[in-house]
């Protein structure tokens, strides 16, 4: 990109919540079901129907307000957005316009090993239209309307955004805080978090471009490749000496270009007004500070906490903090064990990230008891077994599902730390290199690996290293 | 005497006593139905063998010595506009021609569990859009004092069916007057209830914020009889409200002393003929000499209301009829190139000439650049119409007005003076807009011989003030005189 140009970003987040049911309807809200198998007259906008408001669609999103520091409206009202598409059956769909349930927030996201506040102007709730579904093998469209009526959410961010890489940072947060909360299932093959993003470019230190307004954004990479294109595209139109005008583009993927949509003059006029088939929605103090209440640790407060309180590094917590699953396994590793927060993180981010990679499942379906983890852990710390060994405790635990204790007994990997025993294995191995003796002693210090080496073949990989390093020393050093 | 000429509270007395069963009943009315609707042409739908397998139903129950509804076994017409379940539901429109729903509206629900006899659909203006039920894209259905008048609009059918004797009771729906229009041109009782004291879940919308369903009947406690059955909180209707209704018949009270009557002058100006007010009056004084107070009284914002009524309810409706599009249900154009195409096609063919005309208005009025100055004013006109009915009601315990400012005109009289035609509502949009009830009972009759209504305007869940009033009136002039329709 052209360094002389700045990029600034705002993003709207779709999220879908993952209520029981829909949100202004009993129908089951659920994905992947045989197409129009879940709806009813209401989400299928039939004459004389009516809605009502799922209070739990409230309630998540208050929560996700909190979560992003927001003041929660105790008024808000619901909203007519009208416009004519063959997935929206009433022709107009249900949000918010002026008084959202959430408004001024803000999220600090770790971009580039800092923090960086990035503005949230709002949040609503609204209802997702249903879906279309072109085939060859029939000609015209079909409507599937199971996902009409599903609760969304949108998050507005302020145009605080400055790279594609703080985007990512900031998308990548709002996905973990969401499943955090357990509000969406953030589901991105199912569609279950979209976003629009806003990109604009000026030069340094002049005022804001023009914002173009891209649609049809379906992943986080996909987001970053979006804005890097648009801002390129921009810039390439400054330079000829072109104008950016204001106007939505669609996104392409697959080709990793975007089309023009509509220009400002084809702008739909959403006739928005006040849904008189709802009330206004009221909520009580004790209820906003019951919900308040129940939000748990978020991954940017944990990260700060694992990097601060544990000594972990950044790029550690970063990547335990991924998802909510992680951080809970990793903690419940640590949890009433005295190990070091570092060995935990090494398992998780090793043997056990890797294994997820392999299987392709999530970490609470790897047959992995934490409490057993911690134990390999502490034999590990405490010099019982060898780090070796400790690997294959872990593969057999994990075929077996045996206590670890009990397999290092049965594989004969108990490490000895018996001084006389291994006094016995260290003279043997020391009355026959001589000459790793005489190098030693001649400065070349790494036939001190190859001794400890030695002695480990010598007790059958049982040995503790640690200590026989230590009586070795004492001879050659001695 | 035939059955279908006696009034619910008659029948049921009779049903009771085992005077005559459900079924006997049900046939009279039928007969009248198939003797006289060809004139008056109250029906789209009449469901005879659905009624007369209900009313033997009923008798059964009835001889079996269950404990029943007073409506039990009583032959009553819907508006069309009414959503039941597996009744075509057409709303008087090409668009919906054809639509069955599978679904009965919360008022449906509750006359069957009843055990009311449902007769059928009944005409209505298109989507409730009209004065005059000429907006029919079926039919026109003609007034039963004179064929050559209109019976007045939305609910039309429904007056004309009452007053006619083709139905018992019947229950239309009131926007802007659409219950109290027609029934003061019928000469029968028309209540439009409290706003959210009837679930509209299951009623075609047209103005949501507006739109009330209400009883009409051959007597007010017929009426009474009918709202009782309907209203409650319905927990699909959002807008239903939490209340608790008085048992109105058991508390029936027809004394109107001590009732202070306020007569706001600007619903007896300019614009409203010499007869009605002066009937009106009349009623006014007769009910004063049974001991009512009678108050002057002012709202100022009258003038205002009947703007400010268009504004709020084609806005809504441009909203709430946009779902007609030819995709899922209704008429489908036959020819189009695109989806635009289809859509447009589609609603151009489906919809009359009023329909488009109102949808035209509310898409306008909340255009970009046009919601402060319309909709947004009309609002804060609706909150000041409101605080005027608050204020009139601190010096009085309801109002008493002309429904209509003129007795039925002639079919086609109005139809190309939209104006004219608007300005059937002016005195009974602000009790929509102010989400009052009111009630039209009919009060004389002109030269001409047709009935003029009164109105009984309330403060909020005061239905059982506005049957106390009305009843009260009914006993003074000796009950309302339907002799000649009901011949």
């Amino acid at each position: 990109m052209n360094q002389d140009y700045e990029i600034v970003v705002g993003l709207e987040v779709h999220a879908e919540l993952n209520t029981e049911s829909k949100i202004y309807c009993s129908c089951r809200n659920a994905f992947g079901r045989e197409v129009n198998t879940l709806c009813c007259p209401v989400c299928m906008g039939m004459p004389g129907t009516l809605p009502t408001l799922n209070e739990k669609v409230v309630e998540y999103a208050a929560k996700m307000g909190y979560a992003l520091n927001c003041t929660i409206n105790p008024i808000s009202k619901q909203d007519r957005k009208n416009y004519f598409y063959p997935d929206l059956p009433k022709a107009y769909q249900i949000s918010q316009f002026d008084i959202p349930l959430c408004e001024n927030g803000y999220l600090d996201v770790w971009v580039n090993g800092g923090e960086k506040r990035i503005g949230i102007t709002r949040i609503h709730i609204e209802e997702d239209a249903g879906k279309l579904i072109h085939d060859d093998s029939f000609t015209g469209t079909l409507v599937d309307f199971n996902r009409c009526g599903v609760p969304l959410i949108e998050i507005v961010s302020e145009p605080d955004i400055r790279s594609s890489a703080e985007a990512k940072a900031y998308l990548d947060t709002i996905k973990s805080i969401l499943e955090y909360i357990n509000i969406s299932d953030c589901k991105m093959q199912e569609g279950s978090i979209r976003c629009d993003i806003n990109v604009s470019v000026h030069k340094k230190g002049e005022p804001f471009g023009t914002r173009v307004e891209m649609k049809n954004v379906n992943t986080f990479s996909g987001a970053v490749r979006a804005i890097e294109y648009e801002a390129n595209r921009q810039i390439e139109v400054l330079e000829n000496g072109g104008m950016i005008s204001q106007e939505t583009r669609r996104w392409d993927d697959l080709k990793g270009q975007n089309f023009l949509l509509r220009s400002k003059e084809d702008a739909q006029d959403y006739r928005y007004f006040p849904e008189p088939d709802l009330m206004t929605i009221v909520l009580e103090q004790d209820y906003l500070d019951s919900i308040k209440a129940s939000i748990p640790e978020l991954p940017n407060k944990k990260k700060a906490r694992y990097i601060k309180e544990m000594g972990l590094p950044e790029e550690d917590a970063s990547l335990l903090v991924e998802t909510k699953e992680k951080a809970d396994f990793f903690e419940q590793i640590l949890e009433g064990a005295s190990i070091k927060p570092k060995s935990a993180a090494n398992w998780v981010l090793g043997d056990v990230s890797r294994l997820m990679n392999e299987t392709n499942k999530p970490i609470f379906e790897l047959g992995i008891v934490p409490t057993k983890l911690a134990e390999i852990i502490a034999m590990l710390e405490q010099g019982k077994i060898s780090s070796s060994a400790g690997k294959q405790v872990f593969e057999e635990m994990l075929k077996t599902g045996k206590e670890p204790a009990v397999l290092v007994k049965e594989l004969g990997l108990e490490q000895v730390s018996d001084t006389g025993a291994l006094q016995e294995i260290v003279d043997a191995v020391l009355a026959n290199n001589q000459k790793s003796i005489d190098d030693y002693r001649g400065g070349k210090t790494n036939a001190l690996g190859f001794l400890v080496g030695q002695c480990m073949k010598a007790s059958k990989g049982k040995g503790n290293p640690a200590l026989m390093k230590e009586m070795l020393l004492k001879v050659l050093e001695g | 005497m035939e059955l279908y000429q006696l009034t619910a509270e008659q029948l049921s007395a009779m049903l009771a006593k085992k005077e005559c069963s459900s079924e006997e009943l049900t046939r009279s009315v039928l007969n009248r139905i198939e003797q006289k609707d060809g004139e008056i042409g109250a029906y789209l739908t009449v469901c005879g063998e659905e009624a007369l397998k209900k009313a033997a139903e009923v008798d059964a129950k009835r001889a079996a010595g269950e404990n029943l509804h007073p409506l039990a076994g009583i032959p009553v017409g819907i508006k069309d506009n009414i959503c039941t379940r597996g009744i075509r539901t057409t709303c008087a429109s090409r668009m919906l021609e054809n639509f069955v729903p599978p679904y009965d509206a919360f008022v449906m629900e509750k006359l069957h569990q009843a055990d009311a006899v449902i007769l059928g659909k009944l005409n209505m203006d298109e989507f409730a859009m009209g004065s005059s039920t000429e907006n029919s894209y079926f039919q026109k259905t003609k007034n039963p004092f004179d064929l050559d008048r209109v019976p007045g609009g939305s609910s039309g059918g429904s007056a004309a069916a009452v007053s006619s004797g083709e139905a018992v009771l019947t229950l239309g729906s009131d926007t802007g007057g659409s219950i109290r229009q027609p029934a003061s041109f019928c000469g029968v009782v028309g209540l439009k209830p409290t706003y959210s004291a009837v679930s509209r879940y299951g009623l075609v919308a047209f103005a949501s914020s507006l739109d009330q369903i209400g009883p009409m009947g051959r007597s007010v406690k017929d009426t009474a009889m009918m709202f009782q059955a309907i209203c409650g909180r319905d927990p699909h209707d959002a807008t239903s409200a939490v209340h608790d209704y008085p048992d109105y018949t058991a508390n029936w009270n027809t004394d109107v002393k001590g009732l202070r009557i306020g007569l706001p002058k600007e619903y007896f100006g300019d614009g409203i003929s010499a007869e009605v007010r002066e009937s009106v009056m009349k009623m006014a004084e007769e009910l004063k000499n049974r001991g009512a107070e009678l108050v002057e009284g002012s709202l100022p914002s009258t003038d205002y209301a009947l703007a400010a009524y268009y504004i709020i309810a084609c806005a809504e409706a441009s909203s709430n009829l946009a779902r007609y599009d030819g995709v899922r249900y209704g008429y489908r154009a036959k020819e189009f190139a695109n989806l635009t195409e289809m859509y447009e096609k589609s609603r151009s063919e489906g919809f009359g000439a009023e329909v488009k005309r109102r949808i035209m208005l509310g898409t306008y009025v909340l255009s970009s650049g046009y919601y402060d100055a319309y909709y947004k004013k009309a609002k804060f006109t609706q909150i000041r119409i409101q605080e005027e009915f608050a204020k009139a009601f601190d010096s009085c315990d309801l109002l008493l007005t002309p429904t209509v400012p003129e007795t039925s005109f002639r079919i086609g009289e109005n139809i190309d003076d939209q104006i004219k035609m608007y300005m059937n509502d002016i005195l009974t949009v602000t009790v929509n807009i102010a989400g009052l009830p009111g009630i039209s009972v009919p009060c004389g009759f002109d030269g001409k011989g047709l009935p003029i209504g009164a109105q009984l305007i309330g403060p909020k869940f005061s239905e059982g003030t506005l049957f106390r009033c009305a009843a009260g009136w009914e006993e003074i002039c000796g009950g309302f005189d339907l002799s000649r329709t009901l011949a």
